[in-house]
């Protein structure tokens, strides 16, 4: 992070929409959640000074089918939600990723199941990651655990959607959107992409075009599946991200991201103090899962823990990325509770025997 | 000497359409068609197809096309008319789409006043799913959903889509119209014109609701169809125009 | 305490200035070259009942900005006091608005408790409204995690343009709390 006059203090949904901003998003429709509350309030009052455009929907469908509409005027757009806004537009999501339009979603997440309560918590893993709507599909799953990140992420998120035309989320949680940290926002650059596909009028100078998302032929579907299949492999090949913290030694990798990272990263200082070889592997896309580097960490461990506000959701892909080498211990809050360095920390002592 | 009596308007690709015989959303594309090429629309126009019989009009309109999921047409409608504003926006959507998976949309499109035109095809009847009862089919209607008959105190009373929306201020204009005889199809190409040029002219929202018939699922000819739309749709569905700001005309 | 961290909490009613304290504090450790973290409660409390945030500062990147054993405990209600001051880490300081704070019963020794006066102070100065930051003031001279021109400066990045004729008050009201007489 840069020090100096040039960092600013924000919050974490803040933060997110003025990136968004920053990136050339000027189409954003939302309807109110807590707790992303601050994300749309700040759309609202910025967007008109840009030229852009805010508008609160009748729903969190609805929200999500007008950014599907102005995606495909292949314009940058996103719509902010947190979990259970995030269930009703797994519909919208679908059809996103069926139709090959880029956008960004962000899910400020919290407690579930149902209306849940509004307090941090991690429990969307599996829906985002592995069904984020009905059909054979995924988007792109960013995890950010630091202010500044969600703002970086942000600008890698919107270009990389555009890049594979798939639909890409910022995975945040209720602590991460309300907080204020210290950021600098990077230097503004817009890839400019070009989008023949978008739906703009023909002028009467191309054919026609059609964003669709149907098709009725069987064999068409399949080819079409198989064709979005291909792009996932690109992503999957290039598009992993992980962060690692005092592995190279490590006996005992706590494996986190978001917010529960911070906690872990924070136990597993307090662990070093008193002598145990602990580090930190912090999955920064959560799909693609960051396999090859946890695979090769895998190879060389002796024993995982995963840290999760969520009831041990990442366990399987944590076993899947070490072909179950390494065993898996898992330490979780859930409820909306945040879980402690001293929690944590004394998970990875009774780990290490201590 | 042979001469040119008819063309097929330049707004109609060439792909064939797979509605039933009979059906009259071949008339009503027609009509929206030739609209949209006879005011100079087909360049800057981009449509949104609905999920129903008609989903497939994004292979027939010879204009940029977008597929919305079931309902959300005016939603996406208003995605694209936010990003686009100088451009031509319509969906064209059946009576379940419009008046039961997708009515919050359709209100809140139309209490925004979205500049957009929407074509809304009544025909009292889920067609594509094979006849279920729908919300604007009619009491005592049997369907395969109702097979004794639409009862009021079971589905409820039909939604009059035009009435009701007639009495949002973001409504320019709303009228009800057929296809089922020549004079009633000269109306309803009337009444779509001037949804386009109140799109145009960005007076806000229009629709227009056809009365269409569906043969198949109603289980008659397609002559007795068209009585049908006359003798049982028109006297609950009334036609003529519920709200026109341009001739200042309100609810 | 360690000299190169800091984790507070500042809590009161709703409507005290909780936040903005919070805030003006993080903003002074951003301006100290520090890292910082501002974590508010959210939700239903927020709305008329108690509120309270968590401020780290610290010189290495911050863990968890959940503040749970605060090393300084900044209090403006008497629910907020009985909630925290058990949780407040041996060594650590507190702050209390005695002006709406009775402190009954037996205090806890291994802490430092101080006792201002706050709102009275401010009704008594003009600076209506602002008794958080008189308390500020006294905290951040008593801690001094960070320098006192990084809390006056903080008082301007925080003070909404709107607000910009008040921002003499804040700062007066910050420098009454610092050279208030224990």
């Amino acid at each position: 992070m840069g020090k100096g006059a040039e960092r600013v203090l924000m919050k974490g949904n803040e933060a997110l929409a003025e990136a968004a901003i920053q990136a050339g998003c000027r189409h954003f429709f939302g309807y109110p959640i807590t707790p992303q509350t601050e994300l749309s309030a700040y759309m609202s009052r910025q967007m008109p000074k840009v030229g852009g455009i805010y508008l609160q929907a009748e729903s969190e469908i609805a929200a999500i089918n007008m950014v599907l509409g102005a995606a495909s005027a292949g314009l940058r757009v996103m719509t902010s939600s947190s979990s259970p806004g995030i269930s009703l537009k797994t519909e919208g999501i679908s059809y996103l990723a069926g139709s090959d339009l880029p956008c960004l979603i962000v899910d400020i997440m919290r407690a579930g199941p149902g209306l849940g309560g509004i307090q941090p918590a991690q429990g969307d893993y599996n829906q985002v990651t592995k069904a984020p709507g009905h059909g054979d599909f995924h988007i792109l799953v960013f995890a950010p655990s630091s202010v500044q990140e969600m703002v970086d992420l942000v600008f890698l998120a919107f270009d990389r959607a555009e890049e594979y035309r798939v639909p890409a989320m910022i995975l945040g949680d209720g602590l991460l959107g309300q907080m204020m940290e210290p950021l600098v926002f990077p230097e503004r650059k817009e890839e400019g992409r070009k989008k023949p596909w978008a739906t703009t009028g023909h002028q009467n100078s191309r054919p026609k075009n059609i964003v669709n998302s149907l098709y009725l032929k069987a064999n068409l579907l399949e080819e079409k599946n198989r064709e979005r299949q291909q792009r996932y492999e690109k992503i999957i090949e290039n598009e992993q991200r992980s962060e690692e913290y005092l592995t190279e030694d490590a006996e005992i990798v706590v494996v986190a991201y978001g917010a529960s990272a911070r906690i872990a990263r924070s136990a597993v200082n307090s662990a070093r103090e008193k002598g145990i070889k602990a580090g930190l592997f912090r999955p920064i896309t959560l799909w693609p899962y960051p396999k090859k580097a946890l695979g090769a960490l895998g190879e060389k461990v002796k024993q995982f823990l995963c840290v999760e506000m969520s009831m041990g959701q990442m366990v399987d892909d944590v076993k899947l990325s070490t072909s179950c080498k390494v065993p898996v211990a898992f330490f979780g809050r859930c409820g909306g509770i945040i879980p402690t360095p001293q929690e944590v920390l004394a998970e990875i002592e009774k780990l290490a025997g201590r | 000497m042979r001469k040119t009596v008819y063309t097929k308007s330049k707004g109609l690709t060439d792909i064939p359409t797979h509605y039933c015989p009979g059906c009259s959303h071949g008339i009503i594309h027609k009509l929206v068609a030739e609209t949209l090429e006879e005011m100079d629309l087909l360049g800057n126009t981009v449509g949104v197809a609905p999920v129903g019989c008609a989903v497939l009009a994004y292979e027939y309109f010879n204009v940029d096309m977008v597929e919305a999921p079931h309902g959300r047409a005016p939603a996406v409608a208003t995605g694209l008319i936010r990003a686009l504003p100088d451009r031509t926006v319509f969906t064209y959507q059946g009576d379940g789409d419009l008046a039961a998976i997708g009515t919050a949309e359709t209100v809140h499109a139309a209490a925004r006043g979205e500049n957009i035109v929407i074509i809304f095809v009544n025909n009292a009847i889920y067609g594509m799913t094979g006849g279920q009862v729908a919300p604007t089919s009619l009491i005592g209607q049997v369907t395969q959903t109702s097979p004794y008959g639409r009862k009021e105190n079971h589905e409820g009373f039909p939604i009059r889509m035009c009435e009701l929306l007639s009495t949002l201020n973001g409504v320019c204009y709303a009228e009800r119209v057929a296809v089922n005889n020549v004079p009633a199809i000269k109306k309803a190409k009337k009444a779509i014109q001037k949804a386009f040029d109140n799109q145009v002219n960005k007076r806000g929202f229009s629709i227009v609701e056809v009365l269409s018939s569906c043969p198949t699922n109603w289980g008659m000819s397609p002559v007795d169809a068209m009585k049908w739309v006359d003798e049982n749709m028109v006297p609950y569905y009334p036609l003529g125009c519920f709200k026109d700001k341009t001739a200042g005309k309100e609810a | 305490m360690k000299s190169k961290d800091c984790n507070m909490i500042f809590a009161g009613f709703g409507g005290q200035g909780i936040l903005f304290s919070g805030k003006v504090m993080a903003y002074a450790g951003l301006i100290d070259d520090k890292e910082v973290s501002w974590l508010p409660s959210y939700g239903p409390e927020m709305r008329g009942g108690t509120a309270n945030c968590s401020v780290c500062i610290s010189d290495e990147p911050v863990g968890s900005p959940l503040v749970v054993a605060p090393d300084v405990l900044v209090v403006m209600n008497k629910p907020s006091y009985d909630k925290f001051i058990d949780s407040v880490v041996p060594g650590g300081k507190v702050f209390v608005d005695s002006s709406l704070v009775e402190l009954t019963g037996e205090k806890r020794k291994d802490i430092e408790i101080y006792e201002l006066p706050a709102t009275k102070l401010s009704n008594e100065e003009h600076l209506e409204g602002i008794a958080n930051m008189i308390l500020l003031g006294k905290m951040a001279d008593k801690v001094g995690i960070v320098p006192m021109e990084a809390v006056l400066k903080a008082v301007e990045k925080c003070v909404p343009a709107r607000k910009a004729h008040l921002l003499e008050h804040n700062k007066r009201a910050i420098e009454l709390g610092a050279n208030y007489a224990d």
